[in-house]
């Protein structure tokens, strides 16, 4: 036999490969269909729209009360209340901030392209809006649908969401909002390319682009794709806060030099679609991260909870009802947790400036998301059986997703420090002088920055 | 598409510079200033303060104004720093009088007016925090300059324009509860600054965002006529209180820090160790507070100081204020001149913010820490 020797000891996967975990085949579906509707028009028409009336509901409650979290989680970090005086400890507080904004006059500026920037705040809350199809909230019927490009389709339309900014920016004729919109332009340019580099790596291990079996292969191997690619994860973390205009990268709407950036001359309920975007993409962005990184709605542990309730059986109504509800529960618990760090960040950190931005994006971020594709993929090539074209049989590629026994997991979580290493070195190449925390060496940078910027300013004023 | 209409639209397209119009109403310019910038992509390319939005002639009304009448008008110079605008005028008249105080007026004062430079240094370090994007850093610093504002509203009955001093001395004597307070206060404060100093000190993103932004040579400085922390950022250790000595400040062991290289971490640094040497002094201040009365023996009722001028100088927290008086033996002053702090140190923005972006005008107005109360008067 050709192809790489076999090394006889190597410590071989465990044991075979498990079976699929269950899960549960009964979907509502049924029961629609037992009061007498067709098949097709249940499973295709009826039920979607049922679980999309649920899931933009739930969604949007939850958004409005995102604010509501943002507002008592900075309270929290500054040593203060929040609001305390609408409803019980403010409860009520998003439905008085809706009805205020409803009940705003929808002001549009002098000069400003009507059409465009009346358009742009719906472009923007739709590109948000439009991915919830996609997330895997739960197991069985909890996910509205799952192509199998999913992950790819939800990148592509989240970009979508950057052209309402950048249409509201220039619609609005005036030299704040143009200048937001220039940088979240940029910005958006930037970090996506990190931030689709960073989920390449755990896709190595997922071997899929649906969101529902990225999960499933999570569950099957046992591991969550956080533990074998951290770095990927801290890099699509970064990336997604600057994805979504948060703190420290809240440079578009920077309301200290800006004053509020593209949506600066909005009012009313179209300032609020733009709100409303926001968050909505920072639940999406958590759930991406939750379901790539953290196993979704899987959790150990979840199979034995739900035969508490259910028995066994995982054909009956209530297992698949209880195996939902309670996957939809860790999933929300996870995407909560996710969302807390995200404002906890902001409350922390001061703003960086545009072309630290910049540089942090393309010096740090890309460069350390490439160098992981690259260690990982080779690893894996590495760590995969003989006769599926690796070199020491610690990973199984089955078609349920990776196996990998204890000899596996120890050798990713080997290679996982490995890479920090290779990573630290290559960044701390890069970026010589923004590594050291030397005062002096900082200073001169910036004062070359300065030279530089005025160099550039005389040139161009001299054409 | 250009070449279709070559008109007014194809010069506009040629043009790079943008004229950036920044205030009266804008969250970062401390009040009413504008700024009118140029702007080359984000660069700053050249600078333009239009100040005045908050003109009122104090200068003119304080000459149809008894002397007593005056001094709340100093209040609302700087108002957020009013008992050092107090004190300078008080002190001025005093000077203009040959009156002598009681020494625990003096002490009483110099407290106050530390007290008073430890709240507006809060009150810059939170509007300069938040300027760069730091929100919590800014209720941390009210949080403690509240403790000050209630000290000064239960001595003096006001928060912010306290009109804490009289011709002469204090209207009231501190009693053991303010001594209490300010005790209290000290006790909390030190670790307070240590908080900030560990949330911004040694922050990847605070240095990148202030470290080598608006440097400014000890030279330029002392040319452009820049005081106060501005001026001791570039290094040069000129503090009224040591160099013209006013009031008791002489019988206090202080420290005048000074940074090296004059950009914005600096800046930031100098003040907050000011911070620190304000509480020592006023430590010693309350420790070594004397007995006795706090109003001058044979203050007149109507207030007519002889005929003279006198240019009188104090360390605000912005910088060296001044004022000129000049009496001609009636109960109102022929002239009165204040030689404002924030405006000598806001001519100094052009110089910091040429070559820097948007960004770090905003954070270069907030070093420079001007109250526009005290720059249009």
């Amino acid at each position: 036999m050709s192809g790489p020797i076999a090394l006889h000891w190597a410590p071989q996967a465990a044991s075979p490969p498990p079976p699929p975990p269950v899960v549960p085949s009964w979907s509502p579906v049924e029961l629609i269909e037992s009061i007498g509707v067709p098949h097709g028009f249940a499973e295709y028409v009826v039920w979607p729209a049922v679980q999309l009336a649920l899931i933009l509901f739930v969604v949007l409650t939850a958004v409005a009360y995102l604010t509501y979290l943002e507002r008592k989680v900075a309270a929290f970090i500054q040593a203060r209340l929040g609001p305390m005086r609408v409803g019980p400890v403010g409860l009520l507080q998003p439905l008085a901030d809706g009805l205020k904004l409803l009940s705003k006059e929808d002001l549009v500026p002098a000069g400003a392209d009507r059409f465009v920037y009346l358009a742009a705040p719906v472009l923007a809350v739709t590109a948000a809006l439009g991915l919830l199809v996609l997330v895997p909230f739960g197991a069985a019927w909890g996910t509205v649908t799952d192509i199998n490009i999913g992950l790819l389709f939800l990148l592509a339309v989240a970009s979508i969401g950057v052209l309402g900014i950048v249409l509201a920016g220039w619609a609005s004729n005036s030299k704040y909002a143009l200048l937001g919109a220039m940088r979240s332009s940029a910005q958006l340019v930037s970090y996506e390319v990190a931030l689709g580099l960073a989920l390449v790596g755990p896709l190595l291990f997922a071997r899929t682009l649906s969101m529902q079996e990225i999960v499933e292969s999570q569950r099957f191997t046992g591991l969550w794709w956080v533990a074998v690619q951290p770095l990927a994860f801290v890099v699509y973390f970064i990336g997604s806060l600057a994805e979504t205009n948060r703190a420290p990268f809240d440079l578009p709407e920077s309301e200290s030099e800006l004053v509020a950036g593209f949506h600066v001359e909005y009012s009313g309920f179209r300032w609020s679609l733009f709100f409303m975007a926001e968050y909505a993409n920072i639940i999406i962005t958590s759930a991406i991260a939750a379901t790539v990184f953290l196993g979704g709605w899987s959790m150990p542990g979840l199979e034995t909870a739900v035969s508490w309730i259910a028995g066994t059986d995982a054909t009956t109504p209530l297992y698949s009802t209880a195996f939902t509800l309670l996957s939809i529960g860790v999933f929300a618990g996870k995407v909560l947790v996710l969302v807390y760090v995200v404002m906890w960040v902001r409350w922390t950190l001061p703003r960086y400036r545009y072309d630290q931005l910049m540089d942090l994006g393309w010096r740090w971020l890309i460069p350390v998301s490439l160098a992981n594709i690259l260690i990982s993929a080779f690893a894996f090539l590495v760590a995969m059986r003989p006769d599926q074209g690796g070199l020491l049989g610690l990973v199984e590629v089955t078609k349920n997703g990776l196996w990998m026994g204890w000899a596996g997991t120890a050798y990713f979580l080997l290679v996982n420090l490995a890479t920090f290493a290779m990573a630290a070195w290559l960044l701390a190449k890069l970026n010589k002088t923004a590594w050291s925390t030397d005062l002096h060496a900082l200073r001169r940078v910036e004062a070359l920055r300065r030279a530089g910027r005025l160099a550039t300013a005389e040139e161009a004023r001299a054409e | 598409m250009a070449s279709d209409t070559p008109s007014a639209a194809a010069h506009v397209f040629e043009q790079t510079e943008m004229l950036l119009n920044m205030g009266p109403q804008h969250p970062s310019t401390h009040g009413v200033l504008r700024v009118l910038l140029k702007l080359d992509g984000e660069t700053v390319v050249d600078l333009d303060c239009d100040i005045g939005y908050l003109h009122r002639g104090v200068e003119k009304i304080c000459e149809h104004d008894t002397y007593p009448m005056i001094t709340p008008y100093f209040d609302r110079l700087d108002y957020v720093a009013a008992v050092n605008g107090d004190l300078v005028y008080v002190e001025a008249v005093e000077r203009l009088m040959g009156v002598e105080l009681p020494r625990r007026a003096e002490y009483l004062r110099v407290i106050l007016a530390e007290l008073q430079r430890i709240a507006s240094h809060l009150l810059w370090l939170a509007t300069h925090a938040l300027d760069i994007g730091a929100a919590t850093i800014f209720l941390y610093a009210f949080r403690e300059r509240e403790e000050i504002l209630k000290i000064f509203e239960n001595f003096t009955g006001a928060r912010l324009t306290a009109h804490a001093f009289r011709i002469g001395g204090l209207q009231w004597d501190a009693n053991p509860e303010f001594v209490r307070d300010v005790l209290a206060f000290l006790d909390i404060l030190p670790g307070r600054i240590d908080e900030y100093e560990t949330i911004l000190s040694e922050n990847r993103i605070w240095l990148a965002r202030t470290v080598g932004i608006g440097v400014l040579t000890a030279a330029d400085a002392i040319d452009t006529g820049l005081t106060g922390p501005v001026l001791r950022g570039s290094g040069v250790a000129y503090d009224v209180r040591r160099a013209a000595p006013y009031s008791v400040y002489p019988e206090f062991d202080f420290e005048i820090p000074t940074g090296d290289t004059g950009d914005t971490y600096d800046r930031y640094l100098v003040r907050m160790q000011e911070l620190r040497q304000s509480v020592r002094i006023v430590r010693q201040a309350i420790e070594g507070l004397p007995e006795g009365s706090v109003m001058a023996a044979r203050v007149p009722r109507v207030i007519k100081p002889p005929a003279g001028e006198v240019f009188h100088t104090n360390e605000s927290p912005k910088g060296e204020i001044g004022v000129y008086l000049v009496s001609d033996g009636t109960n109102t002053p022929y002239r009165l001149r204040v030689r404002p702090p924030c405006f000598v140190n806001l001519q100094a923005l052009k110089q910091l913010a040429v070559g820097h972006l948007v960004a770090d005008v905003v954070a270069l107005i907030g070093t420079i820490d001007i109250v526009l109360g005290e720059v249009d008067r």
